[in-house]
């Protein structure tokens, strides 16, 4: 069992920040699932819920996710739907359950770094900003690599541009962790690719993706496909040796981008 | 008949589907102590030095317990009659500790979190040994798992305890050597099942307390209310006329409440301290420290003549029983019986068998015992064997399938009464579109579609051994009474036995009472497993309400002053049965029931006692169409077709119900389940999060019929259906992996991985 | 602390530990139709509702519920038993012990989904696990019982 001294509802992002600061062992509370599982004790844990950041707001620019939206909300979200295609809907929609998905929360998704990540998969292939309370706006790239640092995830921000997307996925049994994940977004002429649950965290297969035209056939997909396993790196776990993801990467790149063309 | 063979609804049903409080942690008072286990890290060592002195000081802390403070009486945690087969290897807690999760200190307290803080402040240390974990390399392995002294057996199970072998046997009849050397095909390889966790959604717990006459009250959720009684009296040191077991709901045990788990913990406890205690496994330890389906190395050699007519069948099964001895002996026995006498006709067959110990988890019962394992190993040989035959899979089982009348060489010599194998084979090859979609069709570039076939029995009840007695009461209000010592798990048995008793006493199901299992005032009952509540205690049931039928008979033969032989009774009314309008000798059941209370009356009630010679097998053929993708491997089943033998179903919904889930376990044993060891013996699946069961959206349809046959010796026809359902999925699918790329997959799970990696090996 | 919110129709005020549970809380107040099934979030059978969202009882904290509404098992019990009678009607109640959690989320994708296929069905529950049934029974109860909402068919 995890312990907690304390439980407090933040009024404002300065008394969160205020909070997080005063004491080591002070925490922010995301959905809670991943924590209850743990047993660390914990001194305070800070609500954001109260601070209406449960919410997928559209502005310019941009679609902007709250650090408290569910993930059953990217699930059902006709603006994202519209702006994204399915890819986001489909990335979390095999994650356990709805009454699971009815608790997770993006900013904890995106927070923890998880590897075996389905959500931050799918949020690599758009052009995705973490907004971050003292660490300011960075790529959601940059974040993945940066070390965990103390800090709030308010925000995310997602570029809206004529975004093809799918998501590609290979799992043991439908609402299991990935075996392997995989992105595939195409704008204008640019390809991204992304890859997650290698085991290891989602990251961009970016030669891969330079080698691809607006209309590739199937010899540049394959030698796409060939280029994701040559520049990145896969292991092996309970769910699959590094072997069989490789394969894996080939085969859901593939489809990926042709569902992309289609 | 008017209830027997109905879908009547479960009597328990609203209660369950309101969520009423019938569990045995929603019936716990709530000023018991809360018990919680230290458990062993290491998978083989011996405790040199514990210190528990600080924890047993801490606030809320009531008492910890360690192996200087249990008795020494060695016992075995199996449920079975006694005396057991299974070796009497354990003591509740152990100097030496083999496997990680076996249990170190018991420790008591308030509440949950002042337990776990005391059990912080325990140090141990250990003596760590090289543990014993492929199953391969147990026997003479330089690490001695069991070597204590007062290591124990009841009757000779062919152990050599010191070279790490548990038990061991088997039997020829006919002459395999000869056979083989006459037979022009032969198959031989060896297939691996390995261990599986039951799994069942309501975990290990129990509450135990003193009653008014300082007697101990142990309620649990179990399969087995009598043998823990047993179980507990020699464990624990007491009499077992100190000992009341009470069985409340239970949500589900597959088997594994068919082992003592969860039940002496709290028991020292409440001895020790004389308080009410309480434990709840969580999840991880119902994974860890319980018992798993025994991992199964099968070799089989099967050899036939060119026509396909089997010569012989040489079955050698090395059974991993973990730690622990729990139902070693008798679990690898139905790896052989339980699938060798499908193909009786067979001029010869042998069948051999080690158990050995290892430094894993105990091993235990499973739903299909034994067979589930054998029946893989068994099906997939013969499905080899079609192929090298170059016929068809089914033919070669019609070919050689045992009949009705046939004494069966390999099951104890029992002759079969019942069987309607062949019609479900016929039946399922229909359901399934056999001749259209045999063996697989492609459906695109990178998917097919195939399909595979297996057959599979199982018994009902263990013969001679298992006994069910209920009793049956007439109680003021012409209603009655039925009290049972078989424990309903959520099967239904409670109103599967309270349909015979209303269709045997004819009168309508509510007119039933059926009592909980409490081992003061049932009867008693060996509990529900080997398929034998249906059969076994339905029998019970019968033989119990004729023979109050012929009480009651006879108490209105007393009240009308006339003859009872000249008497009959149609559930409402005793009369003359020689004119039906003779109104002087007439009396109505309530009048009559009404009257025996009062006065000089005499209270009517029957008890029976049933145990049967012979086990008569259910038969089950199973049928998958699976889609397979040949980029990834990935494989889903979607249709699986089952057509079972259970003789009468009872209740026709409840027989469906018990076929469908079983077909799903089946089903995930086959495709992913897998409990898995470390390097150093800890087990790596023992969540949910890493151990998957199937959930709704890993399965296509599902679709069950019924051919049944009538079995003389079960209650209205019936035979067993709990466990033969699980069986033929595993074989069936890896048949229909082969069907659609040509790999043979011999061991499981049979993941996509597996799949795919075998298919490019192949290419 | 202290924490005020609403169960099944009623106000609850009390003092917790900041780390308690909900399923725990609503256990010890009496709601014992909660059943926990695993420590991982996997299985669903601790479903409540929290203003009528279907959540895990068992990841969530007693705290987080200040002025909130929670629904269990015993405050739909009509209804509950209204979808129970097609679930006991195919014998798919079984041992009953997801039962509680399992019926929570289908009364909840009764509210949330309109006619929805069965592979919204079976999407919508897919983190409700059932050993017993294998989940055919329970489909066809399903099927049956929002067929007999729309006026169309009984639990026979």
């Amino acid at each position: 069992m995890f312990g907690l001294k304390e439980y407090r509802v933040a009024q404002s992002l300065d008394q969160a920040d205020q909070l997080l600061h005063e004491h080591k062992n002070n925490v922010i509370l995301g959905g809670l699932l991943w924590m209850r599982m743990g047993r660390k004790n914990y001194h305070t844990g800070i609500d954001l819920s109260q601070l209406g950041l449960d919410r997928i707001l559209e502005t310019e620019e941009a679609i902007e996710i709250g650090c408290m939206t569910r993930l059953r909300q990217i699930e059902t979200s006709g603006i994202l739907d519209a702006c994204f295609g399915r890819v986001l809907a489909d990335a979390v929609s095999h994650i356990v359950g709805v009454q699971f998905r009815n608790a997770a929360t993006m900013g904890g998704s995106v927070f923890s770094r998880f590897s075996f990540s389905d959500v931050v998969t799918a949020l690599l292939a758009l052009e995705t900003h973490v907004h971050l309370y003292r660490g300011g706006i960075l790529p959601l790239e940059t974040f993945l690599e940066s070390s965990p640092q103390r800090d709030i995830l308010v925000k995310l921000s997602l570029k809206k541009k004529a975004w093809k997307t799918s998501y590609q996925s290979h799992r043991m049994t439908a609402t299991d962790f990935p075996v392997l994940a995989a992105a595939i977004s195409c704008c204008e002429d640019r390809w991204r690719i992304s890859l997650g649950a290698r085991p290891s965290r989602a990251k961009l297969a970016t030669k891969a993706a330079a080698l691809l035209p607006k209309k590739p056939d199937a010899a540049q997909i394959a030698a796409a496909c060939d280029q994701v396993v040559e520049e990145m790196s896969f292991g092996g776990n309970q769910r699959g040796t590094r072997e069989y993801r490789e394969i894996l990467a080939k085969v859901l790149v593939k489809r990926g981008v042709e569902a992309v063309c289609r | 008949m008017r209830i027997v063979n109905t879908a009547v609804p479960k009597v328990d049903a609203m209660a369950l589907v309101t969520g009423k409080p019938v569990y045995t942690d929603d019936l716990a008072p709530k000023n018991c102590l809360i018990v919680k286990l230290l458990r062993s890290p290491h998978a083989f060592a011996k405790i040199c030095d514990m210190d528990t002195a600080v924890a047993a000081q801490m606030p809320g802390i009531a008492c910890v317990i360690t192996h200087r403070d249990v008795p020494r009486h060695r016992f075995t945690m199996a449920g079975q009659s006694y005396p057991e087969p299974s070796p009497y290897d354990r003591l509740i807690l152990d100097q030496i500790v083999r496997y990680v999760g076996d249990p170190v200190a018991i420790v008591a307290g308030t509440t949950e979190k002042e337990v776990e803080k005391a059990m912080r402040e325990i140090t141990v240390s250990y003596e760590v040994f090289e543990p014993v974990l492929d199953p391969e390399k147990a026997l003479d392995h330089p690490s001695v798992i069991h070597p204590e002294k007062d290591w124990h057996v009841n009757f000779d199970i062919g152990s050599q305890v010191e070279r790490n072998l548990c038990c061991s046997g088997g039997f020829e009849s006919g002459d395999t050597g000869a056979e083989f050397s006459a037979s022009d095909v032969i198959v031989d390889e060896v297939y691996h099942v390995k261990a599986n966790s039951q799994a069942m959604m309501e975990t290990f717990r129990t509450y135990t307390y003193l009653d008014h006459n300082n007697r101990l009250t142990i309620v649990t959720s179990t399969q087995i209310p009598f043998h823990i009684r047993q179980i507990a009296a020699r464990a624990l040191g007491i009499p077992k006329q100190n000992i009341r077991v009470i069985k409340p709901r239970i949500g589900a045990g597959f088997g594994a409440k068919q082992t003592l788990i969860s039940e002496l913990f709290p028991a020292i406890v409440t001895l020790t301290t004389g308080k009410p205690a309480k434990i709840v496994f969580d999840r991880t330890e119902s994974f860890i420290g319980s018992t798993s389906r025994h991992e199964m190395i099968i070799r089989v050699k099967v050899g036939a003549d060119k026509e396909g007519k089997l010569l012989a069948i040489h079955l050698h099964t090395l059974s991993n029983t973990g730690a622990y001895g729990e139902h070693a002996p008798t679990t690898v026995g139905l790896s052989g019986h339980k699938t060798l006498p499908l193909y009786n006709k067979a001029k010869a067959c042998k069948f051999s068998y080690q158990v050995v110990y290892t430094n894993t988890m105990s091993a235990g019962a499973f739903r299909g015992y034994g067979a589930t394992q054998g029946t893989f190993a068994l099906e997939s040989a013969m499905n080899e064997l079609a192929a090298k035959l170059g016929m068809d899979p089914l033919t070669l089982r019609l070919k050689n399938l045992l009949e009705e009348g046939e004494i069966l060489t390999a099951y104890h010599g029992e002759k079969l009464n019942s069987c309607a194998l062949e019609a479900c084979i016929q039946k399922g090859r229909e359901m399934i579109g056999w001749e259209k979609k045999f063996p697989c069709v492609r459906i695109s570039d990178t998917k097919v579609r195939a399909v595979g076939a297996a057959i599979t029995m199982q018994g009902s009840s263990i013969p001679n051994i298992d006994m069910a007695a209920v009793e049956v009461r007439l109680q003021d209000d012409a209603y009655y009474t039925l009290m049972i010592g078989a424990t309903d798990m959520g099967t239904g048995c409670d109103t599967i036995l309270a349909q015979i008793a209303a269709e045997c006493l004819e009168c309508e199901l509510d007119k039933i009472i059926v009592s909980g299992v409490d081992t003061d005032h049932s009867p008693y009952d060996t509990g529900s497993y080997a398929s034998s509540t249906t059969f076994l205690t339905g029998m019970a049931v019968v033989k119990a309400c004729e023979r109050l039928k012929g009480k009651i008979i006879r108490a209105a033969g007393l009240r009308l002053k006339t003859d009872p032989a000249a008497l009959a009774f149609d559930g409402r009314a005793i009369f003359n049965d020689n004119e039906k309008d003779d109104e002087k000798n007439r009396i109505n059941l309530d009048d009559l029931a009404k009257s025996l209370v009062v006065g000089a009356g005499h209270c009517l009630s029957a008890t029976a006692s049933h145990s049967s010679p012979v086990s008569p097998p259910p038969f089950m053929a199973g049928f998958v169409e699976i889609e397979m993708d040949l980029e990834t491997g990935k494989t889903h089943v979607i249709d699986y077709v089952g057509v079972v033998d259970c003789g009468t179903p009872i209740n026709p919904n409840l027989a469906r119900l018990q076929t469908e889930g079983g077909i799903v376990q089946g089903i995930g044993m086959a495709l992913f389940e897998d409990i898995t060891y470390g390097k150093t013996g800890k087990m790596m699946n023992n969540s949910f999060m890493q151990y998957k069961i199937p959930s709704r959206l890993d399965l296509g349809e599902i679709r069950v019929a019924f051919q049944s046959s009538y079995e003389p010796a079960g209650p209205f026809g019936a035979k067993s259906i709990g466990e033969v359902v699980i069986n033929t999925p595993a074989p069936a699918i890896a048949h229909a992996i082969t069907n659609a790329c040509g790999i043979h997959l011999r061991t499981l799970p049979m993941t996509a991985e597996n799949i795919l990696m075998k298919i490019r090996e192949k290419q | 602390m202290q924490i005020s919110c609403d169960i099944n129709g009623k106000a609850y005020t009390r003092h917790i530990e900041p780390d308690l549970v909900l399923i725990d809380f609503l256990r010890d107040l009496g709601f014992l139709s909660l059943k926990q099934g695993c420590d991982t979030t996997n299985c669903g059978l601790c479903t409540v509702w929290v203003d009528g969202t279907p959540r895990l009882s068992c990841a969530m904290l007693a705290a987080g519920i200040q002025g909130r509404q929670i629904t269990t098992i015993e405050g739909v019990e009509k209804e509950a038993a209204a979808f129970g009678q097609f679930l006991a009607a195919q014998g798919a109640d079984q041992c009953g012990f997801c039962s509680p959690g399992f019926i929570m989320n289908v009364l909840a994708m009764e509210r949330e989904l309109t006619d929805p296929s069965d592979d919204q069905i079976k999407h919508y529950l897919a983190g409700n696990l059932c050993r017993c049934t294998g989940y055919a029974g329970q489909m066809r109860a399903i099927t049956l019982y929002l067929g007999a909402r729309k006026g169309e068919l009984s639990c026979e």
